[in-house]
């Protein structure tokens, strides 16, 4: 995997993702070295396209982060 | 008297009274151990390792959980991203049955023993014990694990409905000592949860009762929750480092430094020297790696492998190359049956 992002899951590649995952505020504004080193041990609780918080569902080896207008994505957090 | 009072050392004492003769600490005995120095953690580690090897043996109970109902829960306990009364970016979900089978799947991979569906609720209604029926049946006719639960307070009816459906271990925590209970929570008292806990265990489930340190209690006050655990004899007391999340109470307390965290494993230990004393949440955050190894060999026999309920834990073939390292082999399904 990449070096962890706190922009959290891109669900649609080519759209801007202007926001933190972690925390929800903008990625070019406030300081998210926090949410740098929080992002192995979290999900992303906000939708890196337009900042709604998403519906997350961890089971023991994946999560789920959905947004009620980008969609779906699904991460294993074991190989 | 008390081993401070003659000047004996607390480590001496714990040593003939818990090693050789089998009898727990007292709750002074337990403050005084909380009090050692760190240039004492290596010896009072090596300590709780013998007494839980000589009471549980080298066996490690692994354990998933999953949240079947998570955020939005009507309690305030302040460590939690999942009370609906505070500003948790965590939104209120249920996981479906086909998921929960395959997070029964996804631990029974890992070798683990155990499977515990918990619920963020006060207690189960209707909807969530018909969920539970379903599901434990489920799990059972695909996977071949032990399932557990954990869904807050319960009514006798509800503790004798889970024994049927064949959970064989019931979690509820006292989650702190009396004496700082309210400062945690106020939604439900701690005899309340005691209440609970004692069904339970009349039940013949087995109980799993545990709590969380670092949440800004006093020496004494941690100890009061290991000599009150001790009191309820549980099966399993899993022990979590707070994690304090955002937008909680407790979201801005600093993580417990790693030589407290290992101190308050080994003076459980010997508070509880016949119990399973599991790592729970925090561990990742506390203690790091070398940490998860000094626990190990410092009073803990189980562990939660990958995710937690809100949060992801660390991948379970580091946990479980670690166990294979330190000669503990992980505890097989039959024996737990
Ligand atoms: S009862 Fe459980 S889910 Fe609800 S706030 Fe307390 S710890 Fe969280
Ligand atoms: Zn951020
Ligand atoms: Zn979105």
């Amino acid at each position: 995997m990449d070096a962890p992002t706190p922009a959290g899951p891109v669900a649609r590649p080519g759209e801007p993702a202007p926001w933190c995952g972690q925390c929800g505020e903008d990625l070019t504004e406030a300081d998210h070295a926090r949410c740098v080193r929080a992002a192995p041990l979290e999900p992303p609780r906000y939708c890196a396209h337009c900042r709604r918080r998403m519906v997350v569902q961890v089971i023991p080896g994946t999560w789920t982060a959905t947004c009620s207008r980008h969609g779906s994505v699904e991460q294993p957090t074991w190989g | 008297m008390t081993a401070q009072a003659t000047g004996t050392d607390i480590l001496d004492v714990a040593r003939e009274q818990v090693l050789e003769r089998g009898v727990p600490l007292t709750h002074e005995q337990v403050v005084a151990v909380l009090r050692t120095d760190d240039d004492r953690l290596e010896d009072l580690l090596a300590l709780a390792h013998e007494v839980r090897m000589r009471y549980q043996g080298p066996d490690v109970e692994v354990e998933g959980i999953v949240s079947l109902k998570t955020g939005g829960c009507p309690e305030d306990c302040h460590f939690c991203s999942q009370s609906g009364q505070f500003t948790s970016p965590v939104r209120s979900v249920w996981l479906n049955i086909p998921q929960l089978v395959r997070a029964a799947e996804q631990t029974a991979a890992t070798g683990a023993s155990e499977f515990c569906i918990v619920a963020a609720v006060r207690g189960p209604d209707e909807r969530l014990m018909a969920q539970m029926r379903e599901g434990v049946a489920a799990i059972k006719a695909a996977v071949d694990i032990e399932v557990a639960a954990s869904l807050g307070m319960l009514t006798q009816e509800q503790v004798d409905d889970l024994a049927d459906m064949g959970v064989h271990r019931y979690n509820h925590n006292l989650e702190a000592g009396r004496s700082y209970f309210p400062q945690v929570v106020t939604t439900h008292s701690f005899d309340e949860r005691l209440d609970t806990c004692r069904m339970v265990k009349e039940s013949g489930m087995e109980l799993c009762c545990g709590g969380l340190v670092g949440m800004g209690e006093t020496i004494e006050q941690r100890a009061e929750l290991a000599v009150q655990l001790a009191e309820l004899e549980p099966h399993e007391v899993p022990l979590n480092f707070l994690n304090p999340r955002p937008g909680t109470p407790f979201g801005d307390l600093e993580p417990m430094g790693s030589s407290d965290a290992l101190r308050t494993i080994a003076a459980f230990r010997l508070a509880l020297p016949r119990t399973i004393l599991r790592y729970a949440g925090g561990r990742e955050l506390t203690l790091g790696d070398l940490g998860t190894r000094d626990g190990l060999l410092g009073g803990i026999n189980a562990v939660i492998v990958g995710n937690y309920l809100t949060t992801l834990g660390r991948d379970p073939k580091e946990d479980l190359a670690l166990l294979d390292e330190l000669q503990m082999p992980i505890k097989a399904l039959n024996e737990t049956l």
